[in-house]
């Protein structure tokens, strides 16, 4: 285990460090400490309120950290510009804005863009291969208040693709959506392994979680277990993350609440 | 016909006139878009109005009236801004406050001036034919500043529009952003106020982007569409104020609603009689 962990230490990309964060008075994580290697896929599983879009909040700089270090390359959070995507659990925009699938996709580039330049050949045919992959392209010109909810959770994606991070954070991505939109987003997850992605996804599918990640964080506002599934999902870790909301049918987990309630989001006001 | 276009424009008062209505035009139109797409119109005629005491207190200064307003807007925008920041104030609350208490200031400080009725009224309801060759500068100054900062920064300003937590993860300093998004409202509204007046100006603000909004599905679109529009209905409504003797800003504002209930009842595909024949050819199958 030693050794492991040294190996981990070695590639590390993502480090998370003594981390405390929560709104206001109300602390939600507590002493989170892991490492993510150069690559992994991590499957963040927990019960509602057990603080998994909070950190992705704060791992993307929307929440401040209450206490502790986050290291992305061995740098601290914010030293990189652009390096970190995230995917909200359903985008909080407005829906009946002018902009169309393309619009929306070509915003990944504008953090590697800066303020003044305009987009490039290069950067056109990067949101045109990003749309394809998604199997948008059909859609690239439609208002994206045009879209099913489905088809604008695969632009977010897109959007986050072109954006060509080395650590992506999907919130419930496979979450109240249409069947082939959860197939897309896998054959994603695959396509991202291969070129070497760091990538966090929350679900409360344990099963998913278990055939489909190298690697699962149990949390529960604090690292309840960090390993490959074999290791994590055990009925007792089970046990003690989700308590009583848990049954054991033929020796698959099953959690007791389907969908995640709407988080608190005091982000975004707009002024 | 032609004759009937161009006699009006051989009075000087008259070209100054025009050249600032076609600049108001397209300058309210153009940050008029982000008015719409961001709820901000009840903000945009709070800043029109509060701009009273500033006028006041520069009259009474015997300052420049333009710059007294200009000054006034700016700081009852960041004011506005800075209440709902801290959080326990929503943003209509602290636009309702903070617009009627500089009202309320600048009508008690014309109400100590003897003299005020004259100059006043026009900054109540505008005057274009007024217009100065030195407002005329500042206008096109006020104008290259705003409409440059809109074209530099069409992409930042679009991403905190439209989604506020990508512009958290890219970093981008939202809050300098609203600032700067305010700041050129308020240049906008005291640069409008000449030609339509304080109770109109939201008008301005509101009704040529709404009319683009229908007819458009792109932001950049919908900002050159809005600003021929502002532009046809400040030359018509100037035309029609100099043939029928109508008062400027409000003939220019009812031209502007006329083509906003023309896109609103015709435009293909969000216009109310379109969208009510593609649903009659759905029913039909």
């Amino acid at each position: 285990m030693d050794e492991l962990n040294k190996m981990f230490e070695n590639l590390a990309r993502l480090e998370i460090d003594h981390v405390y964060a929560g709104y206001g008075n109300n602390l939600i994580l507590e002493d989170l400490t892991f490492q993510v290697p150069h690559g992994g896929q991590v499957a963040v599983v927990g019960p509602n309120g057990a603080g998994k879009s909070t950190l992705f909040k704060v791992l993307v700089g929307l929440l401040p950290l209450k206490k502790g270090n986050i290291f992305i390359h061995g740098l601290p959070l914010g030293a990189h510009q652009d390096c970190v995507a995230y995917v909200p659990q359903r985008g909080d925009v407005d829906w009946k804005f002018p902009v169309t699938v393309r619009d929306v996709v070509m915003m990944g580039r504008y953090g590697r863009l800066g303020w003044l330049t305009r987009p490039g050949e290069k950067d056109h045919q990067i949101v045109a291969e990003c749309i394809h992959q998604l199997g948008v392209s059909k859609l690239a010109n439609q208002p994206i208040g045009e879209l099913s909810g489905g088809q604008q959770q695969r632009v977010f994606l897109a959007r986050a693709l072109a954006q060509q991070p080395h650590i992506l954070l999907m919130d419930e991505p496979f979450t109240g959506v249409d069947i082939s939109t959860q197939e897309v987003a896998l054959n994603l997850l695959e396509e991202l392994h291969k070129q070497g992605v760091t990538v966090l996804v929350s679900t409360h599918d344990l099963n998913m979680a278990a055939e489909r990640f190298e690697l699962v964080l149990l949390l529960n506002r604090k690292v309840i277990a960090f390993g490959p599934p074999t290791e994590v999902l055990t009925p007792e870790r089970i046990k003690i993350a989700f308590g009583g909301k848990v049954l054991f049918i033929h020796g698959a987990a099953v959690v007791d609440e389907c969908c995640p309630p709407e988080e608190q989001d005091n982000f975004g006001a707009r002024s | 016909m032609i004759d009937l276009l161009l006699s009006p424009l051989s009075y000087a008062f008259m070209q100054r006139g025009m050249a600032a209505a076609i600049l108001v035009g397209i300058l309210c139109s153009v940050v008029g878009c982000y008015v719409v797409l961001r709820s901000m119109a009840f903000l945009g005629d709070a800043v029109a109005h509060a701009i009273l005491p500033g006028v006041a207190i520069a009259y009474l200064l015997d300052g420049n009236l333009t710059v007294g307003a200009l000054l006034a807007a700016i700081l009852v925008g960041l004011g506005i801004g800075f209440l709902t920041r801290q959080g326990n104030v929503k943003e209509d609350t602290a636009i309702g406050i903070l617009f009627t208490a500089a009202l309320a200031l600048g009508v008690a400080l014309i109400s100590t001036i003897r003299t005020y009725a004259v100059d006043l009224s026009h900054i109540l309801f505008g005057n274009i034919l007024g217009v100065s060759s030195g407002d005329l500068w500042l206008t096109i100054g006020l104008s290259v500043i705003v409409l440059g900062s809109v074209i530099l920064l069409f992409k930042p300003l679009l991403i905190i529009s439209f989604d506020p937590v990508l512009a958290a993860t890219l970093r981008l300093p939202i809050g300098l952003l609203n600032n700067l998004l305010m700041i050129l409202l308020a240049f906008t509204i005291v640069i409008a106020l000449q030609t339509v007046g304080i109770g109109l100006v939201a008008a301005m603000l509101v009704t040529p982007p709404a009319t683009a909004y229908l007819l458009t599905r792109r932001m950049a679109p919908m900002m050159f569409f809005s600003a021929l529009i502002g532009i046809f209905s400040s030359v018509v409504g100037l035309y029609l104020s100099f043939y029928y003797n109508i008062a400027s800003g409000a003939a220019i504002v009812l031209t502007a609603t006329f083509l906003f209930v023309l896109a609103f009842l015709f435009a293909p595909g969000r216009g109310v009689i379109s969208q009510k024949a593609h649903k009659s050819r759905v029913l039909r199958g």
